[in-house]
């Protein structure tokens, strides 16, 4: 076996993430919990950005929180943060895929039949 | 020159290198077999987020064509149930977690404790779960099955949600498309029931492993990958939880 080869030594290493870190996660998740309902019953308003398009802040701010807590989960809980680059990026690129498939239907279906539906 | 040249009848002329038994022949070393895997898990948890992304984009349209009539139907649900089953799966993620550190430290007692615990969480979300379940069919919420729209045509019918919400009786049309919500919710979360019932079949199947000591002698490939599925499920809940439960009160 030739030695190129060989991946180095430090890429090798498996990261063992700690208790401590793993303990800290669950208590930030637990709080972005209590903070989502908590703002749940608060009515955070509407910005009119044009005549038939509103975008309420309540459903923005849940959305956000729970984004949060995925990111949350995804680097400490499922290890990405201390994977490697191929890792990294297969990820990124799954959401990143997510979004946009999300996002075109999305444009689609909002843009057609302005108000008919 | 590749180290393991095989000859025309399957013979492998190579010096038998020393490895852990767990390693399979065709890996180098137990990090790429270990990292392969990894990778494979997580081009598998690409496709779930996509097969339950069709799922969110059909409600996200629905909710956007037929607002009022998702809004009431929201109401029906109990955000302390909700809550409490956001509580339960995130601190099953964490004991998940803590399985994991367990098997790479490798203290089998440890192990077992935590995917156990796993396990009775995972029972614990599901129980809740049916709890909530049971309420719909009560209360005739159960489209195509156990149906009717009552509840959305007056609303003062049902007086625990209206005495809190005061929802206004919904035109016949539009009171029909609150079936939609429950058809999407029974999709949704029975879709990730189903997922959680998988994941505690094989939590039970790791549990016997973890007794004879299999993932405590430096194999962690099989608890740290059947981690991301199960962190996986309580990411999809995470969003189920305020989609389902949390946008409509405002």
């Amino acid at each position: 076996m030739s030695e190129q080869n060989q991946p180095k030594e430090h890429d090798q290493e498996h990261h063992i993430v700690s208790p401590v870190t793993y303990g800290a996660i669950l208590l930030a998740l637990l709080i972005f919990t209590g903070l989502t309902v908590w703002a749940s019953y608060i009515d955070l308003g509407a910005w009119q950005i044009a005549p038939g398009l509103t975008l309420f802040w309540n459903p923005v701010v849940a959305l956000a929180i729970a984004c949060t807590k995925m990111t949350l989960v995804v680097l400490f809980f499922m290890h990405v943060k201390y994977s490697r680059k191929l890792t990294k990026l297969t990820v990124a690129s799954g959401f990143f895929v997510f979004i946009v498939l999300i996002g075109m239907t999305m444009t689609d279906y909002f843009t057609r039949a302005w108000g008919r539906w | 020159m590749s180290d393991s040249t095989s000859t025309a009848n399957g013979a492998v002329v190579e010096v038998h290198h020393e490895h852990p038994p767990y390693q399979r022949h065709h890996f180098e070393s137990v990090d790429q077999q270990f990292d392969a895997t990894n990778f494979a898990m997580w081009l598998f948890l690409l496709t779930e987020i996509m097969f339950f992304g069709g799922l969110f984009t059909s409600y996200l349209i629905m909710r956007n064509w037929y607002y009022p009539a998702f809004v009431e139907a929201s109401h029906q649900l109990n955000i302390g149930w909700g809550t409490a089953n956001t509580a339960v799966l995130i601190v099953s993620s964490f004991t998940m977690a803590m399985g994991v550190w367990s098997a790479e430290m490798r203290k089998k007692g440890m192990l077992i404790l935590f995917l156990s615990l796993t396990w009775l969480l995972g029972m614990a979300f599901l129980g809740i779960k049916s709890i909530e379940y049971t309420e719909k069919w009560e209360k005739f919420h159960v489209p195509g099955l156990h149906w009717s729209d009552s509840s959305f045509l007056n609303p003062a019918s049902d007086p625990e949600v209206y005495s809190e919400y005061h929802d206004k009786p919904l035109a016949p049309d539009m009171a029909a498309k609150t079936e939609m919500y429950f058809f999407l919710y029974f999709a949704m979360t029975g879709m990730h029931a189903l997922h959680m019932i998988i994941g505690i079949s094989i939590l039970t199947f790791m549990i016997i492993r973890a007794r004879q000591g299999a993932y405590t002698t430096g194999h962690v490939t099989y608890v740290e990958n059947f981690g991301l599925y199960w962190h996986f499920v309580d990411i999809v809940w995470i969003f189920l939880f305020p989609l389902l439960y949390l946008i409509s009160r405002y």
